[in-house]
């Protein structure tokens, strides 16, 4: 039974790495970079809804509301201010290094705003805990909210990627942005539009992360980014449904490496999982080989 | 009075020139051809025009409208279209999306309709394929899907740079010959081409880029039997 249990945390764990997973592999899909920064952002929106809640007595639901619409004004601002004059860089790397600059000026930032000392988060997801086969498998709701969150953002943004109009622009922005253009495609409105959806689902995940592990500081955003980011490239950089799997997978590899190997050595195999899968398959689990006409 | 004036362009790469001084005039109905050798700066001509690159200096005009400064995107609205070279349609995609996409600026559904019919009735080929992915296509198909996707826009003025390259010479032949029923159809063609010959048989002018100049323009029949052209590009 403890099985069972560790694979639903690993699930659940997993799923907070898929959601910000989804911000990493959707902007390097349409922006062609890594945007470092983005698990500050989670942790920018975790500071959000813990202010709202406890200094300003918001409703729970509407400060995680809040919260998103500040990480998508931020990825917005951070898109139109730090990346975009570099979108033209001679060296890709210019635009990577400015991202780790901002991922250092975000947690700084935080730092002087909000110190440097834990903040522990409050409980703020009242679904009750489901009791399984006698009391011997506990699912709290926190696990619960964060599994259906989940999969209710994997549902709604296929939907938005392959059926609607912006959707499908990103997809071809993604694919040739000069052709896109010559459709007609604002590719300036498509990228910050990207920037604006990974970032508001950051908030999400920073709401879900806290609410599951509840200690926040400037460097909470930091790790988990990392582990994200691992498993987008895990799925397949640029793909929706690998950063899903990829992160899902990661999550599950690490609760399961932490109940029957080490704790301590935990994030060692979440990181030799990724070494191994890229030596057999460079382009991630769901990564496409491309193969172009001539 | 000229569709389409452009009035010493100056383009440059970097700081190499690219372009210098390139004028030409485009009149409605009309099938003009630009032609030159590898690196003349054909390709670079019409990605001015449709603003993927900046000029340094010179103003092109379409329909007395100033479109120098305005961004590739806006284009297309003002009835430019354009078939880049290498085709460039969207592979992930299937046929009928990337038809779609390129009635990404237009609204109405009906009328969408309608113009993907017309596609399909001008290529035939391309309605079999319709939710096939356009990357698995052959290349004459991948040609024709990219002038589909084009007159998807319902341009008054298709812009095609390259489209036989790579072809075989029946697709070649085919190509050439729907080019002439777009512009019996009412749309005003720019033709950019390796293929002097077959480019000069179709077209009414022609204008002939040498390293970034113009250096020679006419009648395209004229240019046929021109020696320079016959020796340089003609292979007579």
């Amino acid at each position: 039974m403890s099985f069972i249990s560790y694979l639903i945390n690993g699930i659940s764990l997993g799923s907070i790495y898929a959601i910000i997973a989804l911000g990493y592999t959707m902007v390097y899909g349409i922006a062609k970079m890594l945007n470092f920064a983005h698990g500050d952002v989670i942790m920018i929106g975790a500071f959000v809804v813990l202010n709202m809640v406890t200094l300003a007595g918001v409703n729970p639901i509407i400060a995680v509301l809040i919260s998103m619409a500040v990480c998508t004004l931020l990825g917005m601002a951070i898109e139109k201010i730090a990346y975009k004059p570099l979108r033209n860089a001679s060296s890709p790397l210019a635009v990577l290094i400015t991202a780790i600059g901002v991922s250092y000026f975000l947690q700084n930032l935080a730092l002087i705003i909000f110190g440097a000392d834990a903040k522990s988060f409050p409980n703020l997801i009242t679904l009750p805990s489901i009791s399984l086969a006698d009391g011997k498998l506990v699912i709290t709701g926190t696990t619960i909210a964060t599994i259906i969150t989940c999969v209710i953002i994997l549902l709604g943004l296929t939907f938005f990627v392959n059926k609607t109009k912006q959707g499908r622009a990103m997809k071809a922005v993604s694919e040739d942005k000069g052709a896109a253009m010559l459709m007609g495609i604002n590719v300036n409105a498509t990228i910050s539009l990207t920037f604006a959806i990974g970032s508001g689902l950051a908030a999400i995940a920073g709401f879900l992360l806290c609410s599951a592990y509840p200690s926040l500081t400037p460097y909470t955003g930091a790790m988990p980014g990392i582990k994200a980011f691992t498993a987008a490239v895990f799925g397949g950089i640029g793909s929706i449904p690998g950063a899903m799997i990829g992160g899902i997978l990661l999550g599950v590899i690490e609760i399961l490496g932490k109940a029957y190997i080490s704790s301590q050595v935990a994030d060692a195999i979440v990181f030799a999982v990724l070494i191994i899968v890229l030596l057999v398959k460079p382009t991630g689990l769901f990564g496409k080989n491309i193969q172009e006409k001539v | 009075m000229a569709m389409l004036k452009v009035e010493n362009l100056d383009v440059y790469y970097g700081i190499i020139q690219a372009l210098q001084g390139v004028s030409f005039e485009v009149n409605q109905g009309e099938v003009i051809a630009l032609i030159g050798a590898n690196g003349a700066g054909k390709t670079t001509t019409l990605h001015t025009l449709t603003g993927l690159i900046p000029s340094k200096k010179g103003r092109i005009v379409f329909e007395d409208q100033d479109i120098t400064k305005i961004p590739a995107h806006k284009i297309v609205e003002m009835g430019i279209a354009h078939v880049p070279e290498g085709r460039r349609i969207f592979a992930d995609l299937n046929v009928l999306e990337n038809l779609k996409m390129g009635a990404y600026t237009r609204k109405d559904k009906g009328e969408i309709e309608e113009s993907i019919e017309q596609v399909y009735k001008r290529f035939p080929r391309l309605k079999e394929r319709q939710s096939q992915r356009a990357g698995t296509l052959s290349g004459g198909e991948q040609q024709m899907l990219a002038m589909g996707r084009a007159l998807m826009s319902k341009p008054k003025m298709i812009v095609m740079d390259e489209p036989s390259m790579g072809l075989s010479p029946i697709f070649v032949n085919e190509i050439f010959d729907i080019i002439q029923e777009v512009s019996a159809a009412g749309t005003t063609v720019l033709l950019v081409e390796q293929n002097a010959k077959k480019a000069l048989s179709i077209a009414n002018r022609a204008y002939v880029l040498e390293t970034g100049k113009i250096v020679l323009s006419g009648d395209a029949d004229d240019l046929l039997n021109d020696d320079s052209i016959k020796k340089a590009y003609l292979g007579e």
